[in-house]
């Protein structure tokens, strides 16, 4: 069935789907921008959700099930808002024999959540990485996208109580 | 760009250095970032203000230094006096040695082996030059060779250069490059593309991270001689989006090529037009493999496809596509500069020139390198690398990543090149090398990327998405000392199924972590198994196993 090339609009007033516009629109409405376009939705929204992903497919001319199937299918889309701050544990190679393991079991202890979820409060998110290529100085963590190196537990348990209580 | 007006840039930059006596470079790649490196150079700054030295000595970021474990780094030019360690209050003291003794507490010998022992061709540049600018590049004799080939060589001659030099993919797999471009250059189609893959997935590996972040022209440079080669007007650079600093620098670069005229249309006054483009990856394993890499530049699911038809024949939007690595792509502008023959004068008989590892783990200096084809891992480890550190013994080196497997100490006398790794059960790879002392257990490295493959199997083909849930299952059950000889046996069937039947490279090379521990730690695992016991004493074992 051919869909309609009307104009498609946007999911809310809000200005920042004008850079999303503005990225599909640099591609043509090419049906192969639709990661480009994922990607200019989560840095503008922080996490992709269904009225983004129903907006992306339409103006891109792809089914919904193929929108979804990329935004899960890779791991730097999120489906779901992030916490105020995030917390990320490397967990490549060189960080793992250096500790990242007891990192990740005080990131779970200090906050009561598993990797990929968010304290209740919405204040934190943790998260794993699977390299973040700051291998020279591991055992590595990224509190808010800064690298913090040779990172220890009793360090990690510091930096997340700042977050926690402030 | 013209060849005059290269060389005219290149003289006023080099008289532009000359107008200065002194200069100071500070590392500005991710490694030294992540250490404070911003603020030292703005400390740098003002104390060179404050000393009323504006002007005379400028405080320049470049990039890697190499030595990332004692960063964050700089350089005092033209002494080539290094500091380690640097903290902004030692700003002052720096700038004032600049016309005396230099301050000894901060020095780093340049000495040491593991600055003796490089040799520098894909990272002639890093840490010299300033990234974001294309002038300095120039002036480091960048763009001569794109030159050359527009002007003086034909395609032929351009693809024979680099067949001449014996180079290598630099990706993992080792496939002759000359003879991947050549395939490419005679299929008859009017699109082609050139893909540089910069999808760095191997966890404990950053050297394409740290050439995109220290001189990323010069793998733009690599790309337009090889679209020039094979025939294609359009290239792209699929990088991973965990890559912040390099994707803002390589569209930094890209600006700055497309404003001089080596990247666009008519590059120097020729006929020939190359574009490039960034597509990013968003973190998944599997894209690194090339069919997978095509599917996902196309917008989709990053899902390999059966080969052939390769990619030469049939790649991105179904036209005949050239994909190398960042690192081989790196390599082309020193081939085609100095000749194939300079290039294949290194290395051994059939892994020629140089690699760059990146060094990490149990290991004194951790860091970048770049040596020679054919070093052996002694050498590497133990010279280059320092040793390990805190008087432990050394125990095995991992090497492939997730597709590699583990040296262990009976093979440190070998040398290092494509053929050598394989025999002794892994793989060149891209280059990661973690370094692992007695405090880690080989049933838990297996266990760990076990794991990783398992995730990262994109789920297309069952071989891979069952048969890697179910050696990870294994690997737990002997790691926690529930499993019995049996499952042994299980896991090195499963190990012989997974890696005949996969669907891709992914799949193909899982077990190869499994298959290389069983090979030269067996008792490890027997000891888990028999015996319920971690002898590295990482892995809890359940008690009640005992029972």
């Amino acid at each position: 069935m051919p869909i309609a090339l009307g104009k498609v609009s946007p999911p809310s007033e809000d200005k920042r789907w004008k850079i999303v516009g503005a990225t599909m629109r640099r591609h043509g409405f090419s049906r192969n921008a639709l990661i480009e376009t994922l990607h200019t939705v989560q840095q503008s929204f922080g996490f992709l959700d269904r009225p983004s992903l129903e907006y992306v497919a339409q103006s891109l001319r792809v089914p919904l099930s193929k929108a979804f199937g990329v935004a899960t299918f890779y791991h730097y889309f999120s489906l779901k808002p992030p916490g105020e701050h995030t917390c990320v544990v490397c967990l490549g190679t060189a960080c793992y024999i250096k500790g990242a393991p007891q990192l990740l079991g005080e990131l779970e202890q200090s906050l009561g959540i598993t990797p990929g979820e968010t304290t209740p409060d919405g204040r934190v998110s943790a998260l794993t990485a699977r390299c973040v290529g700051s291998c020279s100085l591991a055992p590595v963590a990224l509190f808010d996208g800064e690298v913090a190196a040779r990172l220890s537990a009793k360090d990690m348990q510091g930096r997340l109580q700042k977050w926690v209580s402030a | 760009m013209t060849p005059e007006q290269l060389n005219q840039i290149a003289t006023e930059e080099a008289a532009a250095r000359q107008s200065v006596p002194q200069r100071l470079l500070v590392c500005m790649a991710a490694g030294c970032i992540s250490s404070n490196g911003e603020a030292v150079k703005k400390s740098l700054e003002s104390a060179v203000k404050a000393a009323g030295m504006n002007g005379t000595c400028p405080v320049t970021g470049v990039g890697c230094m190499g030595l990332c474990s004692r960063g964050p780094l700089v350089s005092a030019e033209p002494s080539g006096i290094l500091y380690q360690d640097v903290a902004p209050t030692d700003a002052g003291e720096i700038v004032q040695s600049l016309s005396g003794e230099p301050v000894a507490r901060l020095q780093c010998s340049r000495d040491l082996p593991f600055f003796k022992r490089q040799v520098g061709v894909v990272l002639e540049n890093s840490g010299r030059i300033n990234p974001e600018r294309l002038e300095d590049y120039v002036a480091a004799k960048g763009y001569e060779a794109l030159v050359q080939a527009l002007t003086e060589m034909s395609r032929a001659e351009v693809i024979e250069q680099v067949s001449r030099s014996g180079l290598r993919g630099r990706g993992g797999a080792g496939y002759p490059t000359g003879l991947k471009w050549s395939t490419v250059s005679k299929a008859q189609s009017t699109t082609k593309y050139v893909v540089c893959n910069a999808d760095e997935g191997d966890p404990g590996a950053f050297m394409d991270r740290s050439v995109l972040e220290s001189d990323p022209q010069r793998v733009l440079e690599g790309m337009i001689i090889a679209g020039y080669a094979v025939g294609a007007s359009r290239g792209y650079i699929y990088v991973r989006a965990e890559y912040p600093l390099a994707i803002t620098r390589l569209n930094t670069a890209i600006r700055q090529a497309k404003h001089h005229g080596v990247l666009g249309t008519q590059i120097a006054n020729t006929e020939f037009d190359f574009d490039i483009d960034l597509r990013l990856g968003a973190g998944a394993f599997v894209c690194g493999e090339e069919t997978a890499l095509i599917a996902s530049i196309e917008g989709g699911r990053g899902t390999p496809r059966p080969r052939p038809p390769y990619p030469a024949q049939a790649g991105l939007y179904g036209a005949p596509t050239l994909i190398n690595n960042v690192e081989t792509f790196a390599n082309i502008p020193a081939i085609i500069r100095n000749g194939g023959d300079w290039y294949a004068a290194m290395g051994t008989s059939r892994s020629k020139g140089t690699k760059v590892f990146a060094l990490t783990g149990k290991i004194n200096c951790t860091g970048l390198i770049e040596v020679p084809m054919g070093m052996s891992l002694r050498e590497i480890i133990f010279e280059v690398g320092g040793g390990v550190p805190e008087g432990r013994k050394f125990k095995a080196v991992q090497t492939g990543g997730p597709s590699g497997g583990c040296i262990p100490e009976q093979f440190l006398d070998m040398p290092v090149d494509y053929d050598s790794l394989a025999q002794a059960g892994s793989i060149m790879g891209s280059g990661g090398m973690i370094v692992m002392d007695d405090s880690s257990c080989m049933v838990d490295v297996a266990k760990y990327f076990m794991e990783f493959c398992m995730s990262e199997s994109c789920g297309k083909c069952i071989p891979c998405r069952a048969g890697t849930a179910q050696m990870y299952d294994l690997l737990a059950k002997i790691s926690e000392g529930r499993a019995s000889l049996n499952d042994l046996a299980m896991l090195e069937d499963l190990c012989d199924m997974v890696k005949n039947t996969s669907l891709c490279g992914l799949g193909q090379s899982a077990p190869n972590p499994v298959v290389s521990t069983l090979r030269y730690f067996r008792d490890e695992y027997l000891a888990h198994i028999q015996e319920k016991k971690c002898p590295a004493g990482v892995c809890a074992i359940k008690q009640e196993a005992n029972a």
